[in-house]
């Protein structure tokens, strides 16, 4: 039942390049994202006062909030970086991938 | 709402997710029955009824274009795959940008300072992992509905099926929880009857859909979102230039004037239980993930490349509108906080006009006068608007689409024939919707959205991640599976403090967490996991086999459905 052109796909060492490389990318910037999330969930729950210091010695806003803001803005930039290689590199393999399994 | 401040985390993500919307209710009833009468009743806010008409106007218009233009079923469905990455970005901000989110997020911060702030991170978070772990297999195994993808190597009629009827019950419970809100909202912003505004939410939104299909709901979001990202933003310069554009002078000042001073600096109670915390971040990142017209914003782009495109557009408008809400909620904690004007009876520290939602208004009406106010009142309407408009087509393709065209029909019918029954298909919904939306009025309806979370990640979520990466995965373990998520979430949420004690008056929860996510999810990976490595059937060992032509597609896009060239 398997469809000749999937199987062609399979038979090209490009695809499966592809998809180590890109799931590699996925795996870790997911990985990025969990782990500073939950830390910072952890570090929320078990030492609040980590985050309750204060930014400068006068000042009222914490530290807590350029973390939180940092976690949100970098989460933003890691989709970037994902989209970037995978629009780009990425997409022009798969191109390449997707002209050689045509009959 | 100030009661719900002082409950768990999960009692306040509900408030926050049903913007709370539910709780205004009581206090405008307050409001208009008070000392001062009629003069604290919400009077006919005519310049935010003007607004809003003409948003209607022009959605109204855009629908008409789009009925030209929605012929086919794929049009229907999926604007026939032809919005662009950067559109659809905005429309899926937008339809996560709720008046929930603008309201809610905003009023948790106004009450409770920095843990206000880390909920907004915990609503922000599931957007990277959509995209590196889903966007991209959605949008090349998808074609109109998340069944599609569920069904795709697995029994025809009965992955579908039940992949139909979970969107469909997460569609409705999450329909209720959006037309009580709209109710409440509208009877409070523009002084309209409860009944009239569901109505008319109905009525605009059966419109839309029926006529305009996607590609009507898509522009009504992308309009409602740069509507509100607009006033978000005109409104944080406002609340800025107040503080000589200084963030450290908005937190002074801030700190001056709350209750608990520096406390709000800081983590407080709010999050001090990690089981709940943990709990509810994953019930946010992956119900999100697996709500059935978010996923559905993935087939309207015309390949991969425009969905990746779509998420990293998406996570920078929301991630931009969270940050400034949390500004909004800060300063309003000076500029509202403080001013009698906007506290029952003039009591600064008592009770909030118009319920514990309400400081982002207010900070509007402040800053911005009786104008602003009235903007944003009616883009607040349009916001819930566009929502139920998703909400209804993501219903209205699985009854037509799943159940109607392939598990009832077996592919047999007509594309009219489908096209006829998703338009009364979202007819019914509407209907359904309306009535549902006034037989709830009185009711606390909080607990349908922990219910609604709770359902999509455990009985949606797992079968959608498992069938995309998962080659082991048997029709016989996603049934059981699912049916254990479903099971273990509605009966954790009736255990909990959200039904067991608010809604059926008993002295306290047998569940003791409000969010089920951690162990319904859990359950329903075990159960799927255990059940298809169980399964020696003949079917099971030809969905195994499908799995590497299936993943071939997922990656490559080869085969996946292509954009109706119009």
């Amino acid at each position: 039942m398997s469809n000749p052109i999937y199987a062609r796909v399979r038979q090209n060492p490009k695809f499966h390049d592809l998809v180590r490389r890109r799931s590699r990318l996925a795996l870790t910037l997911s990985a990025i994202v969990l782990v500073s999330y939950y830390a910072f969930m952890m570090v929320v729950a078990f030492a609040p006062q980590v985050l309750r210091a204060p930014l400068g010695e006068d000042s009222a806003l914490s530290v807590g909030f350029p973390i939180g803001a940092a976690i949100i803005v970098v989460s933003w930039l890691l989709t970037g970086v994902y989209s970037h290689f995978a629009n780009g590199v990425f997409e022009e393999l798969n191109d390449q991938i997707t002209r050689e399994s045509q009959p | 709402m100030s009661r719900a401040g002082e409950r768990t985390v999960s009692g306040r993500l509900m408030a926050v997710l049903a913007g709370g919307l539910v709780a205004l209710a009581a206090g405008s009833a307050l409001a208009a029955g008070g000392d001062l009468g009629a003069v604290d009743k919400q009077p006919v806010n005519v310049s935010a009824i003007a607004m809003f008409l003409a948003f209607v106007v022009m959605t109204l218009g855009i629908t008409y274009w789009a009925a030209s233009r929605t012929k086919s079923t794929a049009d229907f469905y999926t604007a026939g795959g032809g919005i662009s990455g950067f559109q659809n970005g905005l429309a899926i901000a937008g339809d996560y940008m709720s008046a929930a989110t603008l309201l809610g997020l905003s009023s948790l911060v106004f009450a409770k300072g920095y843990d206000g702030f880390v909920y907004t991170i915990s609503f922000f978070v599931g957007w990277p992992i959509i995209l590196f772990l889903l966007a991209e297999r959605l949008r090349n195994l998808g074609h109109f509905t998340f069944a599609d993808i569920a069904s795709y190597r697995l029994d025809q009629n009965k992955i579908r099926s039940f992949a139909a009827i979970g969107s469909l019950t997460v569609v409705c419970f999450y329909l209720i929880v959006q037309m009580v809100g709209a109710g409440q909202l509208i009877k409070l912003l523009f002084g309209l009857d409860y009944n009239v505004a569901v109505v008319v939410v109905g009525v605009l939104m059966v419109v839309y859909v029926t006529f305009g299909g996607m590609i009507a709901t898509t522009w009504v979001q992308i309009i409602k979102a740069v509507l509100l990202l607009g006033g978000g933003a005109m409104l944080a310069f406002l609340a800025l230039s107040r503080f000589g554009f200084s963030l450290e002078a908005i937190a002074k000042s801030a700190v001056a004037s709350h209750k608990d001073g520096i406390k709000i600096m800081g983590p407080g109670t709010l999050l001090a239980d990690p089981v709940s915390a943990v709990s509810l971040s994953l019930g946010l990142l992956f119900g999100t993930a697996a709500l059935p017209h978010i996923m559905m914003r993935f087939f309207t782009v015309p390949n991969a490349k425009e969905a990746r495109k779509s998420v990293f557009v998406a996570s920078g408008f929301i991630g931009f509108f969270f940050l400034l809400v949390c500004i909004l909620g800060m300063a309003a904690i000076t500029i509202v906080g403080t001013d009698p004007q906007f506290f029952e009876g003039g009591k600064v520290g008592g009770k909030l006009i118009g319920g514990g939602n309400m400081p982002v208004m207010h900070l509007a009406k402040a800053l911005g006068g009786d104008l602003f106010l009235g903007f944003l009142s009616a883009v607040a309407f349009a916001t819930i608007l566009a929502v139920v408009s998703g909400l209804a087509l993501a219903g209205a393709s699985a009854i037509a689409h799943d159940l109607y065209a392939r598990v009832i029909r077996k592919g047999q019918a007509t594309e009219r024939e489908e096209m006829r029954v998703s338009k009364i298909a979202s007819l019914v919904l509407g209907v359904l919707a309306v009535v549902l939306g006034i037989a709830f009025e009185k009711q606390n309806v909080a607990f349908l959205v922990g219910l609604t979370f709770g359902i999509a990640a455990s009985v949606n979520f797992p079968v959608l991640i498992l069938s995309m990466y998962w080659k082991g995965l048997t029709t016989r373990g996603a049934l059981a599976g699912g049916l254990a998520g479903l099971v273990s979430a509605v009966t954790m949420v009736v255990l909990s403090n959200a039904v067991w004690v608010v809604v059926l008056n008993n002295p306290a929860p047998i569940f003791p967490y409000e969010h089920p996510a951690l162990f319904s999810m859990t359950l329903a990976f075990l159960v799927t996991i255990v059940v298809s490595k169980l399964d020696r059937s003949a079917g099971a060992q030809a969905e195994r086999g499908a799995y590497d032509d299936q993943f071939v597609r997922s990656q490559t896009g080869i085969g996946a459905a292509v954009a109706s060239n119009h």
